[in-house]
């Protein structure tokens, strides 16, 4: 019953970044036009824009994760903001503090950003929830629901291939019913205009809700990326991959492993990416992983500027705002 | 403004002036600051026919009033083609007035590495330093009422229009 | 205590009468409605003029968390947040810790019952031992002690050799079976129903057949051991379907829902609004829509509040890691005459559903203002409107996501067994 869209402050701003859902086609862009503007920062002898400086980000990961919370880290530090990493381990056997008072110690730090990863879906909202006005919160992935700077990462991706979204035919394959990835992706897609969305993999693994959001499935693999743009490979999890949901990861790879010949199927320009970490020889083979039409390690670097670009998004709102810091 | 100003004249100067400084040193690199800056940089660029491509600066990560303004709205990113380090750099601008745009691209220049030396051309010198910043080439140098402003448009013609604001300029 | 309501409107679904009629009662019960008895003289008057006396209601499912959980609730809280509501009984289901599977936890709440004196409390006992869905519980032995029912709380038994076994030991003492229906395999760590909802919330979803499968299984089983069952808190089209048919076959089975189910649908879970996090889970528009149509036809024969109150603590976390359910007694009234209001629904048929149907579910003598029935009545002002306020609440427990919805129907008087339990600020008796 609760219907205003937390994530924006009252002059309609992006105050919190939790999901692409309810985020509009010119903020999105907004947010990849200033990641542009921090890509060609690596490449500078001082690797730091001053835009942050004095602001404290604490990265909250209650799922642990080198790989993302490295990348936060090292988006706010080359924004010159002070980084605190707090990892937080609850295992599903113990319950320890409360969420919601680790919450409230943290925030007697007083800092001005939280990035969380958590393994429950709707963590970060009811963190943005519960957490004092004047602070930020980014999510960093939860549970299955959401994991959007991951997306708008990959979308920047698309964008430096790809003229226009419009025209383009995308195929996300994999788990997707466990996937918070792709979620975000297919929520992003949408709203920047993708025609053609499709999601390929077996039916344990399609949630019957794909039709109804206009994503067109198959189960085959070849036909499910013929002609297509864009193959995202998603990652199978580990305890996915035998059980009432998969036999093996064997069979998966027989069937919808990527290989180059089943490549062959998608345009010849077509780009191939994957959010990893990567499973060879079960989600995708080595020669096409390694191969010229890989971008994945791209994916990784434009990670950093990408995140750079909603930190200051977030943190620098901006004049007449009551919630500014 | 009743009286146009020629700013082929005014460029025409500057790039006289510039000159020797060019000539006496092979390694300059000039640097325009966006947008007006690149518009007048892209000018002297030309006239002064400089090997180096010519580099932009966009101030924007660099500005003191971010927390108070916020993002802007896009502005291209900084495309320096050259090195910076030991090098000339020729800064270049369209209005010098509070020094704060001087003070932010200073800053972001070194990000990039360490300067021989930096020279400063502007079009127009006005009144209303708020930081000690001064131009070493300047077109013309102008004197205004505190609700006046003068702008450059372009960058094809390139022009300079005065008006008058309703509340007190901030920075430029 | 003689006591004359004069003037109101009487609704009492049971036995047809629907009109303004006095009402008269001597000694705890309904002496008459219309004329006066003779010799009658009544030691409280009290003015019913635009007002509707009802039978009391009666809460099929109301978890009190007395005993077990009284940082939640307590008897005292709930019984009284019941009479101001005009609930007159509350039926309280045996997971209550301990568990409701012996006769001295039956006792222990009656005793709490009886000191506390305010609505009727009912107990419905375990139908298996700890509810652990394996040993069948001393069903003879709970009858005893005064339970009205048996049921296994809301844990289905998955072993359906258990659940017949169950079935026909129930009957042997002409025990009405409650059962809510949702298969511990296909519902297993999830807490949303399937669609496009639960996708973009990326909550893993409930599929419907959790539901109907069990529905028909228990259908099947009610046939084959001739027991009485009762289908509790039905969320689906399917279900209410298959309960049609199988009353239609001649089967005597009865059903329920909760008022929650026909307003709130899985739309209302965007943003993660842990108040809307029940179970059975909210459904789609055409289950909500099927859900009232089988109020209105009597397919399913009664309304509950399904109350469950919380602690805030309960609420405050991640969706999946919440407990679920609504504290429904505030606004169990108000959201079922709202419901008649909007399908069109006969006033008298709502009042059947809170009252003379629970009665004939848990087989009480109540329910009805026949003569010689308990006076459990409700004086209420039934168009009279109010904005649901949650800091307004009675129940200990807050939790109920109706927040500023504006609600008819305010009770004025509560009665149990003709002693008032309950009258309204600034009203003259």
């Amino acid at each position: 019953m609760r219907s205003a869209n937390l994530q924006l402050d009252a002059h309609g701003r992006l105050k919190h970044f939790l999901s692409i859902d309810g985020l509009n086609r010119e903020l999105l862009h907004q947010i990849l036009d200033t990641a542009a503007g921090f890509a060609g920062i690596g490449g500078r002898a001082v690797k730091k824009v001053p835009l942050l400086r004095g602001k404290t980000i604490i990265n909250l990961f209650f799922e642990p994760s080198t790989r993302t919370r490295t990348t936060f880290e090292l988006a706010a530090m080359r924004l010159s903001a002070d980084v605190l990493n707090i990892d937080v381990q609850v295992s599903s056997t113990t319950k320890g503090e409360s969420l919601l008072d680790t919450l409230r110690n943290l925030q007697a730090m007083h800092c001005d950003m939280f990035v969380v990863r958590h393994q429950s879906s709707g963590a970060a909202h009811f963190i943005a929830r519960n957490v004092q006005r004047t602070v930020s919160v980014i999510n960093g992935g939860d549970g299955r629901h959401a994991h959007p700077t991951q997306a708008m990462l990959d979308m920047f991706t698309i964008a430096h291939h790809k003229k226009t979204f419009e025209d383009l035919s995308v195929a996300i394959v994999g788990d997707i019913s466990h996937s918070r990835v792709a979620r975000s992706q297919i929520s992003a897609l949408k709203i920047l205009g993708v025609k053609d969305i499709r999601a390929v993999g077996p039916k344990t693994l399609l949630p019957s809700a794909l039709e109804a959001l206009g994503v067109r499935t198959f189960t085959d693999l070849t036909e499910g990326i013929r002609d297509v743009d864009v193959v995202i490979m998603l990652r199978l999890q580990r305890e996915r991959m035998s059980g009432p949901v998969l036999p093996s990861s064997h069979e998966y790879f027989q069937v919808w492993g990527l290989t180059a010949e089943r490549l062959e199927a998608a345009k010849a320009d077509a780009i191939v990416m994957h959010p990893g970490p990567l499973n060879r020889g079960v989600e995708i083979s080595s020669d096409v992983a390694d191969g010229g039409r890989s971008v994945i390690l791209q994916q990784v670097s434009f990670g950093i500027a990408v995140r750079m670009a909603v930190m200051s998004i977030v943190l620098g709102r901006g004049a007449g705002n009551p919630d500014a810091n | 403004m009743s009286d146009v100003i020629n700013v082929d004249a005014l460029l025409a100067r500057m790039a006289d002036t510039l000159r020797p400084l060019v000539e006496a040193d092979g390694n300059v690199g000039m640097i325009g600051i966006r947008t007006g800056g690149v518009w007048v940089a892209e000018q002297l660029h030309r006239a002064l026919g400089l090997e180096q491509g010519l580099g932009a600066l966009n101030i924007n990560f660099y500005r003191d009033d971010f927390t108070r303004v916020g993002m802007h709205p896009q502005v291209t990113p900084s495309d320096l083609p050259f090195g910076v380090e030991d090098r000339h750099i020729i800064l270049v601008d369209d209005v010098l007035f509070s020094g704060r745009t001087i003070r932010a691209a200073l800053n972001e220049l070194f990000d990039y590495g360490r300067p021989a030396r930096v020279t400063l051309a502007t079009l127009v010198a006005r009144n209303g330093r708020d930081l000690p910043i001064q131009a070493d080439v300047v077109g013309t140098h102008l004197n205004l009422t505190a609700d006046q402003y003068i702008k450059l448009n372009g960058p094809e013609p390139l022009e300079l229009a005065l008006a008058t604001r309703l509340n007190h300029p901030s920075n430029s | 205590m003689r006591i004359e309501i004069a003037g109101a409107e009487v609704i009492d679904p049971k036995n047809h009468v629907q009109g303004v009629f006095d009402l008269f009662i001597a000694d705890g019960l309904v002496a008459a409605i219309g004329e006066r008895p003779d010799g009658f003289t009544a030691d409280q008057r009290i003015d019913g003029k635009s007002l509707t006396a009802v039978p009391g209601f009666i809460e099929l499912s109301a978890k009190v968390r007395e005993p077990g959980l009284e940082h939640k609730a307590t008897i005292q809280s709930e019984s009284y947040a019941a009479v101001a509501n005009g609930i007159t009984t509350l039926c309280i289901p045996p997971d209550t810790i301990p568990v409701i599977d012996s006769p001295a936890v039956v006792e222990l709440i009656e005793k709490r019952a009886r000191e506390v004196n305010l609505a009727r409390i009912e107990v419905i006992g375990a139908l298996t031992n700890g509810l652990g869905s394996e040993r069948l519980a001393e069903m003879f032995a709970l009858r005893e002690a005064g339970c009205i029912a048996v049921s296994n709380a809301d844990r289905t038994i998955a072993n359906s050799e258990i659940m017949r076994r169950a079935l026909e030991y129930a009957t042997t003492f002409n025990l009405t079976v409650m059962t809510q229906c949702e298969d511990p395999w296909l519902s297993a760590r999830r807490v949303v129903h399937g669609g496009i909802n639960s996708f973009s919330l990326g909550l893993d979803p409930i599929p419907e057949s959790a539901e109907t499968i069990i529905v028909a299984r228990d259908l099947l089983l009610a046939e084959q051991t001739g027991a009485r069952v009762h289908f509790c808190r039905l969320s689906s089209a399917r279900s209410v379907d298959m309960i049609r048919h199988a009353k239609a076959a001649g089967l005597p089975v009865t059903a329920d829902v909760a008022v929650h189910q026909l307003y709130l649908t899985q739309a209302s879970l965007d943003g993660f609004d842990t108040r809307c996090h029940v179970r059975p889970p909210l459904r789609r528009e055409i289950d909500r829509t099927a859900l009232r149509a089988g109020i209105a036809d009597g397919t399913i024969d009664a309304l509950t509040a399904d109350h469950q109150p919380h602690d805030t603590d309960a609420k405050l976390n991640p969706f999946a890691e919440t407990e679920p359910g609504i504290s429904g007694l505030d606004t169990l009234v108000g959201l079922s005459l709202n419901v008649g209001h909007e399908e069109g629904i006969n006033v008298a048929r709502i009042v059947e559903a809170l009252s003379s149907a629970p009665a004939a579910i848990t087989q009480l003598e109540r329910g009805h203002l026949g003569p010689g029935a308990p006076a459990d009545v409700c004086l209420l002002a039934l168009d009279e409107t109010r904005v649901f306020d949650e800091q307004q609440m009675y129940s200990k427990g807050k939790n109920n996501p109706f927040q500023g919805l504006t609600l008819p129907g305010r009770v004025t008087h509560t009665f149990v067994g003709g002693t008032l339990k309950y009258q309204r600020e600034n009203t003259t008796p």
